[in-house]
């Protein structure tokens, strides 16, 4: 069995849907740090059967919003001198940028390629987002 | 203060700014040699994507009615669009030449694009079946001229209301005034989309009615607002041709209407209303297209920050 061993300092992205880790790995731009990263993926999980686990030593200050877009039951465990201090769940953003892309074929975003794709939510509660261009509305369940 | 304001969404605008374009189309319309010289020595780019005569036209004639001067294209292939020029770099090239730019583009949220580059008012003229604030403007100032106000009025709008970009604007900018009420006509696979009577009727509380017999609602209305079934909206040619002759108003329909109801059209009309409609003194389809170039006139004017005493 292969065992990856606890960090001292950094964070733990847990809970990430089977599959994901590596689309999340680049996203954050893990590649480019200069830490210590480690990436495992079909994880045995009792809640998700299987799962991903992203761990980075010594970082705590990346900007990990947009991950709730991909998957709001990620949860970011913060660990200090091996103790975890601080547990995060996710809020979903007023607004993503260049994370979802609009899927209308009559959007401009399909044309013009150096614009940003951007959304803005509009229903919390069914994590809907619409598209600033064309108004398309996404349910983040569909994407 | 409007000027060097874009208009992309009829909602930029609020009731308060949008009467003072109304105002202004008004005194324009009664009046339109006062204005002709308003805009002498400003330079209008017409920027059509895709191929429109009548509202190219309007503003065109709305332009040169102000003692303005128009550059532009009809045509993308001939000019650098063809050689795949992005929307951002060409609005930033127009944007050197001329002093007010209006957009016509098949892809939706294209003059949000040209706007978020441009350091000259970008004019929305139609992106896909998104949207047309100035059909809107064009429709509010017929109904205010015609009707006397923008309340307490029972709009029937029929046809395709699913792809309408037109029929869209004008419940929402209708929606902003009081009492008004929608009786909303179309076949079921026409309907308005959802998040239009969800975020618009039903959050603000406005009466409306889905049917889909004009003959059953028509007593009812102060203004028919008919719409062409769009063949270009369709990425199925046969349920085009199932759809496109849903509705046609003749003089057989019109008899059970209130004498001073009015028909609206936003333009081009294929089959939707028969000919024989037009000598019907309730038939404005004509002068709506009128009151569009008055209300476009007006427009121009505001975005450039230009008065006539």
């Amino acid at each position: 069995m292969l065992t990856v061993n606890s960090i001292k300092n950094g964070v733990v992205i847990d809970h990430i849907k089977a599959g994901l880790g590596i689309k999340i790995f680049k996203m954050l731009e893990l590649d480019k740090i200069e830490s210590a990263v480690c990436l495992l993926m079909n994880v045995s999980s009792e809640k998700l059967g299987k799962k991903d686990i992203i761990k980075i030593e010594n970082v705590v200050d990346l900007d990990f919003r947009i991950l709730g877009i991909l998957d709001p039951n990620i949860t970011i465990n913060v660990i200090k001198d091996e103790v975890l201090v601080e547990k995060k769940k996710f809020e979903l953003p007023e607004r993503v940028e260049n994370v979802l892309s609009c899927k209308n074929p009559r959007c401009v975003t399909s044309i013009e390629k150096y614009i940003d794709h951007v959304f803005y939510l509009v229903d919390k509660e069914k994590g809907e987002y619409r598209c600033m261009y064309c108004d398309e509305i996404y349910a983040l369940s569909e994407v | 203060m409007l000027k060097g304001r874009h208009l992309l969404d009829p909602m930029d605008f609020t009731t308060l700014e949008i009467d003072e374009v109304l105002e202004l189309g008004g005194q324009i319309s009664k009046n339109p040699e006062k204005f002709s010289n308003a805009c002498q020595g400003k330079i209008l780019a017409t920027l059509f994507y895709e191929p429109s005569t009548r509202t190219r036209f309007s503003f065109e004639a709305a332009m040169l009615r102000l003692g303005g001067q128009v550059i532009g294209f009809s045509e993308p292939n001939s000019s650098s669009v063809a050689k795949g020029e992005s929307i951002a770099d060409t609005i930033r090239t127009i944007a050197c030449y001329a002093d007010i730019a209006v957009m016509r583009h098949p892809k939706e949220g294209a003059p949000r694009v040209a706007a978020q580059y441009s350091t000259i008012p970008v004019i929305n003229a139609g992106d896909g079946g998104h949207q047309h604030p100035t059909q809107t403007l064009t429709d509010l100032l017929t109904i205010k001229s015609l009707k006397d106000n923008l309340s307490n009025l029972t709009i029937g709008l029929c046809g395709d209301l699913k792809f309408g970009r037109t029929v869209h604007s004008l419940i929402k900018a209708m929606s902003r005034y009081e009492n008004n009420k929608f009786v909303l006509i179309s076949p079921k696979e026409l309907k308005v989309p959802d998040y239009i009577k969800k975020e618009v009727l039903q959050k603000n509380n406005i009466e409306f009615i889905e049917v889909e017999r004009m003959e059953d609602v028509i007593e009812r209305l102060d203004i028919l607002y008919m719409t062409r079934v769009q063949r270009e909206r369709f990425f199925n040619e046969e349920e085009y041709l199932r759809l496109k002759d849903s509705y046609i108003l003749d003089k057989a329909k019109l008899k059970k209407a209130k004498e001073d109801m009015i028909v609206l059209h936003p333009l081009p009309r294929v089959n939707e209303i028969a000919v024989e409609v037009d000598e019907d003194k309730r038939a404005k389809y004509f002068e709506q297209a009128k009151y569009g170039m008055f209300v476009r006139m007006a427009l121009i004017m505001k975005l450039l920050g230009v008065e006539v005493c």
